[in-house]
């Protein structure tokens, strides 16, 4: 049996291919420049003021000298005008509040993502991201009010008996009849107690997240070796945590840096060069921004950013150095502060 | 251990059960929480010796701080009442059990009680605002007068705040107008379009994020205030609201942007569908619990911040609803302004207007988690 092979048909053409436009379509165009031009706009914006700060420190160098940097008195009558002092007492609040912070934030994480009833779970989240939302000013007025009290009998008991570490000295008798409480009030250690709430939840909420990330497997391996819960925790969920907990801890420290109204509700400004923060008296940059931008002169006010233009700078380097800290650990997927 | 242990043998069909469920879990899947045995599993035993362990020491450190120490107060009791339990709950338990069950039983009770402590603080704090605030906030002037011709002495029933609740509203009001345009537009530029303009732009955005509210305020200070010379308003005002919530929405945004599944966009895109068409019917959708979390979350943050506001919208004691029109004042800096008076009465008022605050906080909190309950399911 033969096959006749047919041949093309005489009139047929060659397969052209369609042809594929990838040009946007109108709207489609419109779209593209509308978002690019609100972009711009945000990055105008944001962008101005990051330079708007930096340009502000030109005039303010020139006229004040690198002794800016060193100079403790903020004194515009007498034209000397200095950062060291509010410099060191920001790191103050800032460390006081850590050192708080930090291990209650470190054990509620714990609390929540290991010990807590799992049907209480969500409802422990929304409350620590509920304490996030709480306005500073309510912080500084529990602070003020409710706080002080007992925080000045708590730095009392601290004079009197670790007095001889430096940092615990107080200028007042420990062991005086009448205690002189003014000394032991709007200190930087009851302000930082205040920003401690406000840096707590945060720090909280970023460890709660890489702790219920852990591994199930290597957990209960753990578990199957026979390891206690703590054991568990120990060997499992702490180093796979570690990023976590250094960068939520970095977070925390970058929104204590920049708390201003909570530290001007509670401290007494004062423009010592001094690391007692149980005493009365201390102050911040953004509280110092708060206290003296209505009399500023211009150069006074270009001072003052350029100050806050350093808090910026100090808080921006913490940030970005905690993001990396958790995206490049181990821990780090999925994880937004 | 032990115990664990026998329990363990005891059941274990049920254990190699639920092994079997969880063979094999890909390192980042969730098992579900009803499938895992529950592990920590205490004996009578053990919650006897828990409870008589702080009966004693409680018992202990009254005697230390009322009879032996001249300590009153109730902060050290608790204190002393602490350190002698985790004491006395590490003798008990190393009476009969090794080293790796003393840590463990002292771990838990440091944990238990440092989330007790946080639960306390955030219970005294919203108790303590809502109770001293109470006295102002059932006079129903508070609610609708504002502090014209009202004197540090006259009472609680003359004047209120309405002029700093209304003035609060417009100043966040015109916030949200301003970020939610330019902060959702940047998130989509940011996720959809992207390129490199799209990396300046986060990068630019992120660093943003870590201005000190502070500063946004000095900013605007100086440059339409003092550069410009525009009166202190509740548009200056709100205008430091917007620098300072713009970054935190636009980036909030971008991060729930980010986790639109991909395969949804395709599949439009592959009906035909331009990518205006996906992004408005597909994305923003998808999207939208989350973005409506990320929006009143950044409220609830510029509503509640003091440090803009004191420096760009002075403050006034009577009602103003033009926003353009001199000052205005607002519940934070209200509270603020009058709590440092040292008059009682003035003290009652900031007290009634930080509880009012606090609840407009909740209402928006609670909004918020209501809002982003539907993606539970969905992701």
């Amino acid at each position: 049996m033969s096959t006749t092979l047919r041949s093309a048909l005489p009139d047929a053409e060659l397969d052209e291919p369609r042809e594929l436009s990838t040009a946007p379509t109108g709207s489609d165009r419109v779209f593209v420049i509308g978002t690019r031009s609100i972009a711009a706009t945000v990055l105008v914006i944001t962008g101005a003021i990051g330079v708007f700060l930096a340009l502000s420190a030109v005039p303010t160098i020139q006229h004040y000298g690198l002794g800016f940097f060193t100079e403790t008195q903020w004194q515009p009558e007498s034209d000397t005008l200095g950062i060291a002092a509010v410099l060191l007492g920001t790191f103050t609040v800032a460390l006081v509040a850590l050192l708080f912070a930090f291990p209650v934030a470190l054990l509620t994480a714990l609390y929540i993502a290991e010990y807590a009833p799992t049907r209480l779970r969500p409802t422990l989240i929304s409350l620590i991201d509920l304490m996030a939302a709480v306005p500073s000013i309510i912080y500084g007025l529990w602070g003020f009010v409710l706080l002080q009290p007992h925080a000045s009998a708590i730095a009392l008991w601290l004079h009197q008996h670790l007095g001889w570490i430096p940092f615990f000295r107080v200028d007042a008798d420990p062991d005086a009849a009448v205690w002189e409480q003014t000394r032991y009030t709007a200190s930087a250690f009851i302000a930082g107690l205040a920003v401690a709430m406000m840096v707590m939840p945060m720090a909280c909420a970023v460890m709660r997240q890489v702790f219920s990330q852990a591994p199930p497997g290597e957990r209960e391996a753990a578990f199957a070796l026979g390891a206690t819960h703590w054991g568990v925790i120990k060997t499992v969920v702490l180093p796979f945590g570690k990023g976590g907990i250094i960068g939520g801890t970095m977070l925390g420290l970058g929104r204590a840096l920049g708390e201003t109204i909570a530290v001007v509700l509670i401290i007494s400004p004062a423009f010592d060069l001094k690391l007692k923060p149980l005493e009365v008296g201390t102050n911040t940059i953004s509280a110092l921004i708060a206290g003296r931008f209505g009399e500023a002169t211009s150069l006074q006010l270009q001072a003052l950013l350029t100050a806050g233009f350093v808090l910026f700078v100090i808080t921006l380097g913490i940030n970005t150095l905690a993001a990396m800290i958790v995206t490049r650990s181990r821990s780090g997927a999925g994880a937004e502060a | 251990m032990t115990i664990e242990l026998e329990h363990a043998a005891s059941q274990t069909p049920v254990g190699r059960t639920a092994t079997l469920v969880r063979s094999e879990p890909a390192s980042n899947d969730v098992v579900d929480d009803a499938l895992r045995r529950q592990l920590s599993t205490t004996t009578a035993e053990q919650r006897f010796e828990l409870a008589g362990c702080w009966i004693a020491a409680a018992a202990l450190s009254w005697l230390v701080c009322a009879r032996l120490m001249p300590w009153d107060g109730t902060v050290v009791f608790v204190l002393v009442t602490f350190v002698v339990g985790v004491t006395l709950i590490a003798v008990i338990t190393s009476l009969d059990a090794g080293r790796p069950e003393v840590s463990d039983r002292l771990v838990s009770t440091v944990v238990h009680s440092a989330a007790l402590l946080v639960g306390v603080a955030l219970a005294s704090t919203i108790i303590f605002v809502l109770v001293q605030g109470f006295g102002g906030m059932v006079h129903v002037n508070t609610w609708v007068d504002d502090m014209s011709g009202v004197g540090p002495r006259d009472p609680l029933d003359r004047g209120g705040i309405a002029h700093a609740i209304v003035g609060s509203l417009i100043e966040i009001g015109i916030a949200v107008a301003v970020t939610i345009p330019l902060g959702i537009g940047t998130a989509i530029y940011m996720t959809e379009i992207g390129g490199r303009f799209a990396t300046i732009v986060r990068t630019i955005v992120e660093a943003m994020t870590a201005l000190p509210s502070i500063v946004a305020g000095l900013f605007i200070y100086t440059t339409l205030i003092v550069g410009l010379g525009m009166p202190r308003s509740g548009l200056a005002a709100a205008m430091a609201l917007s620098v300072m919530m713009l970054p935190i929405i636009a980036r909030a945004s971008d991060v729930v942007l980010r986790v639109v599944p991909g395969n949804l966009r395709e599949a439009s895109l592959a009906l035909g569908a331009s990518r205006w068409r996906t992004v408005w019917h597909i994305v923003l959708p998808t999207a939208r619990p989350g973005l409506a979390t990320a929006v009143i979350l950044g409220v609830a943050r510029g509503i509640g911040e003091t440090s803009p506001v004191l420096l760009t919208s002075g403050t006034a004691a009577f009602m103003v609803t033009d926003p353009t029109d001199g000052v205005m004042n607002s519940l934070p800096l209200f509270i603020f302004s009058t709590v440092r008076s040292g008059e009682p009465l003035y003290i009652d008022r900031a007290y009634a207007a930080a509880a009012i605050l606090l609840l407009l906080v909740l209402i928006l909190f609670v909004s918020a988690r209501l809002l982003a309950r539907p993606r539970k399911g969905s992701r």
